[in-house]
């Protein structure tokens, strides 16, 4: 064997190893995600004839009924709102603690960590019913108010929008948390420093320093916060009133509820697209490593 | 095909221990040798071996039927026939179906089906089988008034059997609805504006549709004014606080004060008014019963699942699984020595025939399904 021979050899060995490294995420991949996309992007062209009863009589006709009936835009319209208010309450509510953890030089900082990794050793179902002991009829809030005197009959706070997108936040938080967490640990806190021996007061330094160093943080938290919410359908379920419910609870019921599974994966594949395109539309301005940057 | 130790032998055996004929170790020793019997025919390289069945699987809705069956019929079965019985939950039946059709014959035995429309879906999905009553010796006690719709759907032979029944209607919190009100009401309070945000409803579409057939003075089976229909279900759906899905979570609903009127089970009216006596239950106008049944699917061990079936509607278990959901069972009562208990159910029929109930038409209501349901859904989100 020549010399060159042998170099192209282990150059070709040199191009595969990656892919045989990658070959077993790979194949989970393409089993997992790939192929279930590819097999409800095909259904989306079948025939619904009846319950749980379709047909290959293939068209676009889902499609059609999906962009030309307003039941489906107002879905999509009232999911991202929702998801919108859950994703700017998580992001200026969770920044506070954030930075608390981020900059507290006490020794048990672990301990706040922990605090905030907690709920996720609770059931996400039981962490959303306890919402109805807290915010019912006789529940934490209305008892404590009334037994003070400010009210005289319950505040109807469960089964609204309000108590839905409470109980978005108190699931979807920490994810908000951990990104901006990282985000202002990893900056170069002798900025803030340097800002105050320029005459910045800490309100100032904050503003024109930490702020700004810890927007991608921010930026990645909002975006996991928007689409984990976009995609929630739980949630609604236990918390919200006949007029609370999100793009999800259309596809589960369309699927579990009418066996309607073209139309059922026309509006998955639909959530899948739009919530696809928005996280192009971050990738775009900030990256996508931001995000499993954020995540370790 | 494996022989199991013959139902009748093994009623007899029980009949006489329980009779005190024969002694506990008797009874288990007898027993044992029926089992030692299923062994040797099926010895490894006979024919009967190849066929031999080691386990059934059984799928229901859980919860404390589910575990009524498990202490009383399911143990006895397994110890009675060595068949080890893998039990399932789930919570939509549309969910079982949709499995069901996804995977192969077999993958599902015996469901606990939700009445006569399910069973008409799931017939005319293809997934019945024929039952021999012959095997089934116990299917004797259940009321012919719930057999015969099943009867009706598949004349050739059934592929279920009842096993107990109830009816949805309304419970009602006393202090704020009198009883002269909900009896003079019923369905009308589902309507009645000054309940606003105090009501809850089952969202269920035949049974909105139902209720507001009634509301607007229609046949619930042969509903003429479909507009009227929908017009009813909005001006209910603008008073509703909030439909429930489970029957756990209609209870919660009244129980913690968030409405005032509700759809419910008549079990689970039941349950609310053992708690709490302040809550009252009333049918609708002309009522609307239900039935659940036991139901074998194709590709089970048929056989097999017949010895099942007539363990779960031996009497002592019926009656320990009725009281235990709450609902009577489907024996009929002029046969069949019930406790005071089930007697005392709200909707309990001492006649057995069941005439004063009003159910529904499983042809009528599956025919428009298709059309009903997902209208229904729109509406119910305010569309």
């Amino acid at each position: 064997m020549t010399r060159a021979e042998t170099s192209t050899k282990s150059r070709g060995v040199e191009v595969a190893k990656p892919w045989i490294l990658l070959s077993p995420s790979l194949v989970i991949l393409f089993c997992f995600m790939v192929l279930p996309m590819t097999i409800m992007g095909a259904f989306t062209l079948f025939l619904y004839v009846d319950i749980g009863v379709d047909a290959p009589d293939l068209g676009l006709r889902n499609w059609n009924v999906f962009f030309t009936d307003p039941y489906y835009h107002y879905a999509v319209w009232k999911t991202a709102r929702v998801a919108l208010i859950t994703t700017v309450v998580c992001v200026v509510v969770g920044y506070v603690p954030a930075y608390v953890i981020a900059t507290t030089r006490s020794r048990h900082r672990w301990l706040l960590m922990l605090l905030l990794l907690l709920p996720f050793w609770i059931s996400f179902v039981i962490r959303t019913m306890s919402w109805i002991h807290v915010l019912g009829a006789h529940g934490a809030v209305n008892t404590f108010l009334m037994w003070i005197g400010l009210i005289d009959a319950p505040l109807e706070m469960l089964y609204t929008e309000g108590a839905v997108i409470m109980g978005l936040v108190h699931f979807l938080m920490p994810f908000a948390i951990l990104n901006i967490f990282v985000s202002i640990e990893s900056s170069d806190r002798s900025l803030v420093a340097v800002a105050r021996t320029l005459g910045a007061t800490p309100v100032g330094a904050f503003f024109s320093v930490t702020l700004p160093l810890s927007m991608p943080g921010v930026a990645t938290g909002a975006l996991l916060v928007f689409v984990l919410s976009a995609g929630s359908y739980v949630t609604p379920i236990i918390l919200g009133g006949p007029d609370d419910f999100l793009f999800g609870n259309l596809i589960f019921e369309t699927i579990m509820t009418q066996l309607n599974w073209p139309m059922g994966s026309t509006l998955a594949i639909a959530l899948a697209l739009i919530l696809g395109g928005i996280i192009m539309i971050y990738s775009r301005y900030f990256g996508l490593e931001r995000l499993t940057k954020g995540l370790t | 095909m494996t022989r199991y130790p013959t139902t009748n032998y093994l009623e007899d055996l029980r009949q006489r221990y329980k009779d005190g004929d024969i002694d506990r170790r008797s009874f288990l020793r007898s027993v044992g040798m029926a089992g030692l019997s299923v062994g040797i025919v099926g010895l490894p390289g006979t024919s009967l071996a190849k066929e031999k069945v080691d386990e059934i699987k059984y799928h229901s809705w859980g919860g404390v039927v589910q575990e009524a069956m498990r202490r009383t019929g399911i143990a006895s079965f397994e110890d009675a026939t060595g068949v080890k019985v893998v039990e399932g939950t789930f919570g939509l039946e549309e969910e079982v179906l949709a499995k069901a059709r996804a995977g192969q014959p077999g993958d599902y035995n015996i469901i606990n089906s939700a009445g006569n429309s399910w069973y008409k879906r799931w017939m005319d999905a293809g997934f019945g089988v024929k039952l021999n009553l012959d095997n089934i010796p116990n299917a004797k006690n259940v009321m012919p008034a719930l057999m015969q719709p099943f009867w009706d759907i598949t004349p050739d032979g059934l592929s279920a059997l009842p096993f107990s029944y109830g009816n949805t209607g309304i419970a009602y919190n006393k202090k704020f609805i009198s009883e002269e009100q909900a009896l003079e009401q019923r369905e009308g309070l589902l309507i009645n504006p000054d309940l606003a945000d105090k009501i809850s409803g089952h969202n269920d579409f035949q049974t909105r549709m139902w209720v507001a057939a009634l509301q607007s003075g229609q046949n619930p089976n042969n509903i003429e004014d479909l507009d009227a229909v929908w017009a009813k279900i909005r001006e209910n759906r603008s008073l509703v606080k909030k439909y429930w899905g489970s029957g756990a979570e209609s209870i919660e609903l009244l129980a913690s004060g968030e409405v005032y009127a509700s759809d419910i089970w008549s079990g689970r009216a039941t349950s609310l008014i053992e708690r709490d006596p302040d809550f009252g239950y009333v049918d609708y106008s002309k009522g609307y019963c239900w039935c659940s049944d036991l139901l074998v699917l194709k590709g089970s061990p048929v056989e097999v699942c017949e010895e099942f079936l007539n363990f779960i509607l031996d009497t002592d278990v019926m009656i320990a699984t009725a009281e235990a959901q709450l609902y009577p069972p489907s024996v009929d009562p002029t046969k069949v020595e019930l406790t005071d208990k089930i007697r005392s159910f709200p909707n309990f029929d001492p006649t057995g025939t069941l005439e004063q109930f009003a159910f529904s038409d499983p042809f009528y209501w599956t025919k428009h399904e298709k059309d009903w349901k997902p209208k229904y859904a729109r509406i119910e989100k305010g569309f």
